[in-house]
């Protein structure tokens, strides 16, 4: 199941390369979630209206609904992955992965509404910080930013938190 | 200091982003990080994946961005330490990032390799990411504003060259990826 990944450490420095391409040919950091904003703005317009995300100030001012660089990035990152996982023969439709299944039971609904949850509070913290594991914990580190190491480094010590409090029984040590 | 970069512009600049996209998520599901496995374990410490790809990023980047930045080649993009916001954004997508089992570069990774639990927290995140529109305007008057240290990069903290900073950064890594190695000789001859 594992044969279709690459050294980590390869996939790392190829990451870091990508990024001075971006930094220098597009003078664009490598992110995430403001495009996924932009995918929200556009997916609230038949509720709120066009215009009613059109006068939202965050949707305005930070992530207007357009296909532009950043937008465009993300569906890109999508089909990247769906060709690997094509040509690599790792494409698996499934919900429930093991370490989840040997803490909370192989249940669907439990796994799908634990995933709807956490995605909506991930999401509203990139926002809040202004960036993701992506826009601050490697591009922004990477410039040795300080809104970036304090992400990455609080985002890392919260997870572990989390993680021992949901997995750290039960598992299979 | 801040020179006009237009190597590209236009549809050009938007093929570009779409492309760099493209490569993004090869490298993502290639690492292994688009699998929940390999990200919750990371922060319960039975896997290094996510930790080992980061850094090396980092470093990599780090590096090439600083000596592209000196030769006038690559301009700074630093997101304001709004502290408050910052941190407890982090926070929260801590504890969200180990409930959905992906960040959201990860997870559109994930939603690709045929994770509907990953599809799912999708549409989470674009609620999510709606709500924080929404509650923008106080936010922005009640939370940005404190302890905004604004656009600040960790060599502005102390009077040392920028170099030796990223000296600092690869040793940083290197220490970090020395420990990872013994972790995990230990736990193979366990």
């Amino acid at each position: 199941m594992t044969n279709y990944r690459w050294n980590p450490y390869l996939v790392g420095a190829l990451i870091g390369l990508l990024s001075l391409f971006t930094f220098t040919l597009a003078d664009k950091p490598i992110g995430i979630s403001t495009g996924i904003a932009q995918a929200a703005g556009a997916c609230a317009m038949p509720v709120l209206g066009a215009e009613g995300v059109a006068q939202n100030s965050y949707w305005a001012k930070k992530a207007a609904p357009a296909w532009n660089y950043g937008s465009l990035f993300v569906v890109g990152s999508f089909l990247g992955a769906l060709g690997s996982s094509l040509v690599s023969r790792s494409f698996k439709v499934g919900s429930v992965s093991e370490v989840w299944s040997e803490r909370f039971g192989p249940s669907v609904a439990k796994r799908l509404g634990a995933a709807f949850l956490g995605g909506a509070v991930l999401i509203f913290g990139a926002r809040l910080a202004d960036g993701c594991t992506s826009g601050h914990g490697i591009s922004g580190s990477l410039q040795l930013a300080l809104s970036g190491w304090t992400f990455f480094i609080v985002m890392f010590a919260s997870g572990i938190v989390t993680a021992f409090l949901l997995f750290g029984r039960n598992t299979k040590a | 200091m801040n020179p006009i970069l237009a190597f590209l512009s236009g549809s050009s600049l938007l093929w570009s982003g779409l492309f760099f996209g493209v490569v993004f998520g090869v490298l993502l599901h290639r690492g292994g990080v688009s699998d929940y496995n390999v990200i919750v374990k990371q922060f319960l410490f039975r896997d290094f994946t996510v930790l080992k790809v980061m850094f090396t990023a980092v470093v990599v980047g780090g590096v090439g961005v600083f000596l592209l930045h000196g030769q006038e080649l690559a301009n700074y993009h630093i997101k304001p330490a709004t502290m408050l916001a910052v941190v407890s954004g982090a926070v929260l997508f801590g504890i969200g990032m180990v409930v959905y089992g992906y960040c959201p570069g990860t997870g559109v990774a994930a939603i690709a390799t045929g994770r509907l639990d990953a599809l799912v927290g999708f549409f989470g995140m674009l609620v999510g990411a709606a709500a924080y529109a929404l509650s923008y305007d106080w936010i922005a008057a009640n939370i940005l504003p404190v302890a905004d240290l604004g656009k600040k990069r960790l060599p502005e903290l102390a009077s040392a060259p920028e170099w030796v900073w990223y000296v600092g950064l690869v040793g940083l890594a290197a220490a970090v990826f020395a420990l990872i190695a013994r972790v995990e000789r230990k736990r193979g001859s366990r």
